[in-house]
């Protein structure tokens, strides 16, 4: 049953990228991705309940299914099917059919990859899978083909390929501690390393766990190395700023919180917690003070991406049934609320043809029902209540002062609170400025159902998650962190 | 553990292989010309080569042969080729775009091998190999990466940013060779492979580079600040 849903996920986007390098039709382009993407959200729902019986393995080892995976998986499917719809319409509004094929087929890729890089066993293999979604997404996000978006993807490869090198080195390093324990020929799987790490020498594995930070790091956008990150957010199309942002960047934190339970069992946890810890109250630093002096609307986006990623970051450093808990639970929350965000911003860069906010004024008078989801979106994002992201940083908050993290949840707070009123001023602008002069708009006034439909689709579970934690899901996540032995 | 038990022949082979693979390292981070990149690459590689397929003699591990030849084939041939052609079409025969001299970056990459010396010998003490080709071999794999990275940083034509990724890329492979020989081959071909895609992107990428920004020069890329 389980391998059976696994493989449909996995065949369904690879099978519609094949139809539209065949096809090249673009009408039936976009059905094939919206029928990928419908497919891999019906297959990752029951996967993520049926993994709590698990963990399964198939493929002789080197796939797994197992709780945290198969979240982080159910997270990208929901942010791909979003994506998938939104995309319908903002690639009409930007008129480029004759090359819409290539952008599904790259669409589809770059779900795959995601989608594998969350079942895979195997450390080698998992390196592999992340480093070909940077491949795949950096044509993507060069799509556009202008300078800025040509400027955007080459630093996105370079600085991602030389951060992803050195989670190789990492993973190399981790591999040798384990020869010691395990003899030189190995499955290097992410049960063998825990199981061996006990007996693991504590200096290798302390370097081997800093560089494998650093590498998938830069992947997921910790500051300082998140560089790349608000050029690639910002310059690609909408939907796919939100695949990067929703899917991408829980993938390789993935990544972080494996090596991090391996790092607990070798017993060199504290160190490793207080590092990530530090590069997560440094991410909000800095998206705080980018998000303050933002002048760009899809950079505003970014940072605020830059800033979550370390909300995330500081919940699995803080650990425990609430750290990891809250920070699983900030992942599902974030996909959905950024979704949301780069949907408003790419409808408000086709209305007002600019990516500046400056130009962009009373876009709720203007675009009642889109304005207003959008408007939400912004109060959720910045943490507020009733929405999702409020309980999670707030249980990631608890966490933090629990674990003896004082002065890192206290970081987070203080941050927090400055990201709040900075995001905030930057949409009293957008929304409550009046301008004189009304500038010329681009792409219509009208927006598709299609453009507004994924909004409504974002927004109201974020309500719904923010006013209700479903007791199954807390349990669900609760198991999931017994078992990477984030608790007791 | 192969490096801790290894007679002496093979020690001093394998020590000789990863000296001069990190001597080229500093050849090409003291180079001007992009050829001399090239050329110092392609070599690396087949040092590279030479020391798989001697870690498969000396440690019995026969596959390794093939990863020697996989090696050979497609970093000392296939990715120059790859590399060259790329130069030939830009053509860009220098770099010209230099903001540290050269002898300055050989004086900041000896210190960076200092430094992971100094690292390498700290980890292999607290191992019991402080004596051992691994220590070497660890140093040789770090200082690659540090030089790379140097590479990256201070050199401003996009085809010496390739150079310096794969230079980052040879020195793991050169320091997985002696450390962990025995790492399923699987992945070694996987990560072989992988490196060509990546290649082939940077290709396709620099291309567009030219076209839509009109310079191969990171110094031509910001537009996007802030």
């Amino acid at each position: 049953m389980e391998a059976g849903l696994l493989s449909i996920l996995i065949s369904a986007p690879l099978i519609a990228a094949i139809l539209c390098i065949t096809i090249r039709s673009p009408r039936v382009c976009e059905a094939a991705n919206l029928i990928a993407a419908g497919i891999g959200f019906g297959c990752a729902a029951p996967l993520a309940v049926i993994s709590r019986n698990g963990p399964f393995f198939y493929w002789s080892g080197y796939v797994i299914l197992d709780m945290t995976g198969s979240w982080v998986l159910l997270c990208s499917a929901i942010v791909y099917l979003l994506a998938s719809i939104y995309s319908v319409g903002y690639m009409r509004m930007l008129g480029r059919d004759e090359k819409l094929w290539g952008y599904y087929a790259l669409f589809e890729g770059f779900a795959l990859t995601i989608f594998v890089s969350t079942i895979m066993n195997n450390a080698g293999l998992y390196w592999i899978a992340i480093e070909l979604t940077t491949l795949v997404s950096t044509f993507l996000v060069g799509f556009e083909r202008v300078a800025e978006s040509m400027e955007a993807a080459w630093k996105y490869i370079i600085i991602v390929s030389a951060g992803i090198s050195i989670a190789l080195l990492g993973t190399v390093l981790f591999y040798w501690a384990g020869s010691f324990v395990l003899g030189p020929s190995y499955d290097m799987t992410w049960s063998a390393l825990r199981d061996a790490a006990p007996r693991m020498n504590q200096e290798l594995v302390i370097l081997a766990f800093l560089l494998v930070l650093v590498g998938y790091g830069t992947k997921v956008g910790l500051a300082p190395m998140h560089t790349w990150l608000p050029d690639a957010h910002s310059e690609a199309p909408a939907p796919i700023s939100a695949m990067l942002s929703g899917a991408l960047l829980n993938g390789a934190m993935l990544g972080i919180v494996r090596y991090l339970e391996i790092a607990d069992t070798a017993g060199v946890g504290s160190l490793a917690r207080n590092v990530l810890a530090g590069f997560g109250v440094f991410s909000l630093l800095v998206g705080a003070l980018f998000i303050v002096r933002q002048t760009g609307i899809k950079r505003l986006m970014a940072y605020s991406s830059v800033e979550h990623m370390g909300v995330i970051a500081l919940g699995v450093a803080f650990g425990g049934i609430l750290g990891t808990v809250g920070a699983l639970y900030h992942m599902l929350n974030h996909s959905l609320n950024k979704s949301l965000m780069f949907f408003g911003a790419g409808n408000a860069m086709r209305l007002y043809g600019t990516k500046r906010i400056s130009r962009i004024h009373t876009f709720g008078e203007t675009f009642p029902v889109s304005g207003a989801l959008w408007l939400a979106g912004a109060v959720a994002i910045t943490g507020a209540p009733p929405f999702g992201l409020f309980l999670s940083e707030f249980v990631i908050l608890r966490a933090g002062f629990q674990q003896s993290f004082a002065w890192a949840a206290g970081a987070m707070l203080l941050l927090l609170i400055v990201i709040f009123v900075g995001f905030l001023n930057h949409f009293r602008a957008m929304y409550y400025e009046r301008t004189p002069r009304h500038e010329a708009t681009d792409g219509g006034t009208a927006l598709s159902a299609w453009c507004v439909t994924p909004m409504w689709l974002a927004a109201a579970p974020l309500l719904l998650l923010g006013v209700w934690w479903p007791a199954e899901i807390w349990e669900h996540l609760v198991a999931a962190t017994r078992l990477l032995g984030g608790a007791p | 553990m192969l490096a801790a038990n290894l007679d002496p022949v093979a020690s001093s082979i394998f020590s000789m292989l990863a000296i001069v693979s990190l001597v080229l390292a500093f050849v090409m981070l003291g180079s001007r010309w992009l050829n001399n990149y090239l050329y110092a690459f392609a070599a690396e590689s087949w040092v590279i080569a030479a020391l798989s397929a001697s870690v498969g003699y000396y440690g019995g591990y026969p596959e390794l042969y093939l990863v020697a030849g996989l090696t050979g084939f497609f970093r000392g041939l296939f990715l120059p080729y790859l590399v060259w052609r790329i130069i030939y079409r830009l053509d860009v025969a220098r770099e010209i775009h230099v903001f540290v001299q050269p002898s300055s970056t050989l004086v900041l990459g000896a210190l960076c091998t200092v430094f992971t010396l100094t690292v390498a010998y700290r980890v292999g003490e607290s191992l019991g190999l402080a004596n051992t080709v691994a220590v070497l071999a660890l140093t040789v794999m770090l200082s690659m990466k540090l030089i790379g990275f140097l590479m990256l940083t201070v050199r401003h034509e996009a085809l010496s940013q390739i150079l310096g990724l794969l230079i980052l890329e040879n020195g793991i492979f050169l320091g997985a060779q002696i450390l962990v020989p025995g790492m399923p081959m699987l992945i070694e071909i996987v990560i072989l492979f992988d490196l060509l895609i990546i290649v082939a992107c940077f290709g396709v990428l620099v291309r567009y580079l030219v076209t839509h920004v009109g310079s191969t020069s990171s110094l031509k890329l910001r537009r996007l600040v802030g």
